[in-house]
């Protein structure tokens, strides 16, 4: 546990969860995908273009544009701006500078946008190029990309804490339940244990349906003040607590946990609840493994423990232990950067229940854990927020 | 013709991009050595490499040998590749090491490796594409490279290959011809300079199986283009042993220079294209084209006086050659022996090198897949007072 005395996020309204839909592959760049975005986070608030005053933008596929040249794309004038290509952590700390931005008042309305494409080769350009040691340490290898990495990640958890292929499966056949029912979702087929045992391997121990599929979408949502958000009418959630944690670990061989384990008691000492007391999770989910992971490093159950976690609960929407109500990433696909704010935008339909597809009943609080950035032999960002449902 | 028929993916070799901080392990590599950086200050060994040392920040950074032996952790067989190459190649067996320095290492894996946790031993080898990369084994004897249908790529083992020694005329050339076929080369071709319309073999070469002699005079640039345009296109390893006895004054000045590099500027003019065509297509092996110099051309000795210096012109030649056939995947392996056993090096009062040691010591190169080769007493002595500033 570390000490803490940080300030609440008091007075911060988190508003309109906007998913522009995800398409397999587009000829589209992501600008177009972020000017989708930021015309729906206008449509949904009812604000004109003059009445947001901050950006804070992900991309993984812009470049070479960044958050500056995107406010010239998309003809906005901000008085403050950040640019947060962090993947699958994106959301949370695009989550946590934007509420700093307007607890202090450098900003009144923050729009968070995650835009990317998913044309034929980007995927490649993006692992060929994702990190000076993914280059010289990990593409020579053919194993670019995350699969290889979570492919040695799960072969060892398996073996070490005696998981099998059925639990993974357990979760994913689950989550593809609560997605038949949400419109965002690109996989909505029903999902057999079977179907996804006999799956074609991709990395072993790793098969079809453990790993995420890449796509092309955007994520966006509106940071102000609630006051703000009563003003203009808006269902909203309150920021409870929320931690973000880089290279945690940086000694052990292999990764096995993440900064959640620095970071739980902070989380929920901020927020003011206990874990019994949340409603659903959100975990980032791009292979069954981590979503394993951070379960255990949140303190919903000890380190080794998930299967016996999975064979225990039930995930769906009305289950022991809703996760991943939209179907996470898992179902949904992988909009690159998207895909790290795909659990705040979910986790914000829930608790204003406005899901579109299946509701947790009369959710009121939800814990979204983001995690991403596999820039050698382990993913270095983590993070995690609690949302509550205002009013 | 199907002009619609499936075919095999045309990829020679993988990408050969490193940062300039990662290059000293291909250099290392390049010589059968494996090396790491570690810090000056603290001893912290770290990979992959950086610009500084990540625990006590100093950038005095050394690369020093290291021991390879560490624990397997855990591995996969990648059933898909963002790279083409390892795509073209899949299954591809990759897995994480823990050195026992304290380092965790991606490494290519033989099929047969061992299943974690295991004792493996890291080495570090050449890729097709004549970059360094690490490759653990089961086993700490060093010969696993050839027996693994993959990883063999990386090497030139002259079992089952089609082998072209330029030159049969020196005791010690005959010696290559006789280690080549010892150690099962599938065909050899010996060229024999002309004396008048017929040329002299020697006693019981060509009697040798699987040996076929041929007229050739790499001065004689027609006559090295009937040589190439009747056989370049099976051959899989070129050895060029062409050289002239040492003698003294301006006339041996001038036909040391014709020999060593004039004549291998006309094989470079006739056997780059052929070598290249076909090695596009060859996986059971990383052909190669040997050029033997000498450790001469690596500084100036008075005793060797023009000598030297035309194999300095020819190394490097040879060295831009080796960049050059690098993107089609032939690999150029230059030996550099000190004073050999023969007529030529009667006046130096050092070790001498013999004939059979010295044809050992390049079938030892091709098989271990190196680009440089030190034989004998006198060019193991340059190189391990030299290598790193002058290589």
């Amino acid at each position: 546990m570390r000490d803490s005395d940080r300030k609440a996020y008091d007075e911060v309204a988190i508003a309109v969860p906007v998913t522009i839909p995800y398409v397999r592959h587009s000829t589209r760049g992501a600008h177009w995908f972020a000017a989708r975005a930021l015309a729906a986070l206008l449509e949904g608030s009812g604000l004109e273009k003059k009445g947001l005053d901050g950006l804070c933008f992900s991309s993984f596929t812009a470049g070479p544009d960044n958050a500056v040249a995107m406010t010239q794309h998309l003809g906005i004038t901000v008085r403050w701006l950040d640019h947060i290509p962090m993947g699958g952590v994106s959301g949370i700390v695009a989550l946590r500078r934007a509420a700093r931005a307007v607890q202090c008042g450098d900003a009144r309305v923050v729009a968070c946008i995650a835009a990317d494409t998913h044309t034929l080769g980007s995927f490649r350009s993006i692992v060929e190029d994702f990190s000076q040691f993914s280059r010289d340490a990990v593409y020579p290898y053919g194993a670019g990309g995350a699969n290889a990495s979570f492919a040695l990640l799960t072969d060892y958890y398996m073996r070490t804490y005696g998981a099998r292929a059925e639990d993974f499966g357990k979760m994913c056949v689950e989550q593809r339940e609560n997605a038949r029912h949400c419109p965002y979702a690109l996989l909505r087929k029903p999902l057999t244990i079977e179907e996804y045992l006999n799956a074609r391997p991709i990395a072993e121990p790793l098969r079809l349906f453990d790993c995420v599929m890449p796509c092309a979408g955007a994520e966006a949502f509106l940071v102000m003040t609630r006051r703000r958000a009563a003003e203009l009418h808006l269902p909203h959630a309150v920021v409870l607590g929320a931690t973000e944690c880089h290279n945690p670990f940086p000694d052990e061989p292999i990764q096995t946990r993440g900064g959640w384990a620095l970071d739980r008691d902070e989380l929920f000492s901020q927020a003011g609840i206990s874990r019994h007391s949340v409603d659903l999770v959100q975990t980032y989910d791009d292979y069954p493994v981590m979503s394993v992971i951070q379960l255990e490093d949140l303190g919903f159950c000890a380190k080794g423990e998930g299967a016996d976690f999975i064979r225990s609960h039930s995930f769906t929407t009305n289950g022991t232990f809703p996760l991943n109500t939209c179907g996470g990433q898992l179902s949904a696909g992988q909009a690159g950067t998207a895909g790290g704010f795909l659990g705040i935008t979910e986790s914000l339909r829930q608790v204003t229940n406005t899901a579109p597809g299946a509701q947790v009943e009369d959710a009121r609080f939800a814990l979204v854990s983001g995690f991403g950035m596999m820039v050698y032999d382990r993913g270095l960002c983590s993070g995690a927020a609690i949302l509550e449902r205002a009013g | 013709m199907d002009l619609f028929a499936r075919r095999p993916v045309v990829c020679a070799a993988p990408s050969g991009r490193r940062s300039r901080v990662a290059q000293p392990m291909t250099a290392a590599a390049a010589s059968g050595q494996f090396e790491l950086q570690e810090c000056s200050v603290c001893a912290t060994v770290q990979y992959p490499p950086r610009e500084a040392c990540c625990r006590c920040l100093s950038d005095e950074l050394v690369w020093k040998h290291q021991s390879g032996a560490g624990e397997l952790l855990s591995r996969t067989a990648l059933h898909h590749s963002h790279d083409p190459y390892f795509r073209s190649r899949v299954p591809w067996h990759v897995g994480l090491v823990r050195l026992d320095s304290g380092v965790s290492i991606l490494a290519h894996l033989p099929a047969d490796a061992p299943k974690p946790p295991a004792r493996v031993w890291v080495e570090a080898h050449l890729d097709r594409k004549g970059a360094g990369v690490l490759v653990a084994f089961g086993r700490s004897d060093g010969a696993g490279l050839t027996e693994d249908p993959r990883l063999q790529e990386m090497c030139s083992d002259p079992g089952s290959a089609n082998v072209f020694v330029t030159d049969g005329g020196s005791l010690h050339s005959q010696a290559v011809v006789r280690a080549l076929a010892a150690a099962g080369a599938a065909r050899i071709w010996v060229g024999f300079e002309s004396a008048g319309d017929s040329f002299v073999v020697p006693q019981g070469l060509c009697d040798l199986p699987r040996v076929t002699c041929l007229r050739m005079d790499v001065t004689d640039e027609p006559c090295v283009g009937a040589v190439a345009a009747s056989i370049a296109g099976e051959i899989d390893i070129m050895i060029n042993t062409a050289a002239i006895a040492q003698s003294r004054g301006v006339d041996a000045a001038r036909s040391e220079m014709e020999v060593h590099y004039f004549g291998l500027l006309n094989l470079a003019r006739h056997f780059v294209s052929p070598l290249s065509e076909r090695a596009i297509r060859t996986r059971r092996l990383c052909p190669a084209w040997v050029n033997v110099l000498c450790v001469s051309g690596l500084r100036g000795y008075p005793s060797w006086g023009t000598y030297g210096a035309s194999m300095a012109a020819a190394r490097s030649l040879s060295e831009c050659l080796r960049v050059q056939l690098r993107e089609a995947g032939v690999r150029v392996v230059n030996v550099y022996p000190g004073p050999l056993d023969d007529r030529r090096s009667e006046q130096h009062q050092v070790p001498k090198l013999g004939a059979p040691a010295f044809a050992q010591s390049i079938v030892e190169g091709l098989r271990a897949g190196v680009e440089e080769v030190f034989p004998g007493e006198v060019a193991q002595e340059w190189f391990h007072g030299h290598r790193g500033r002058q290589l």
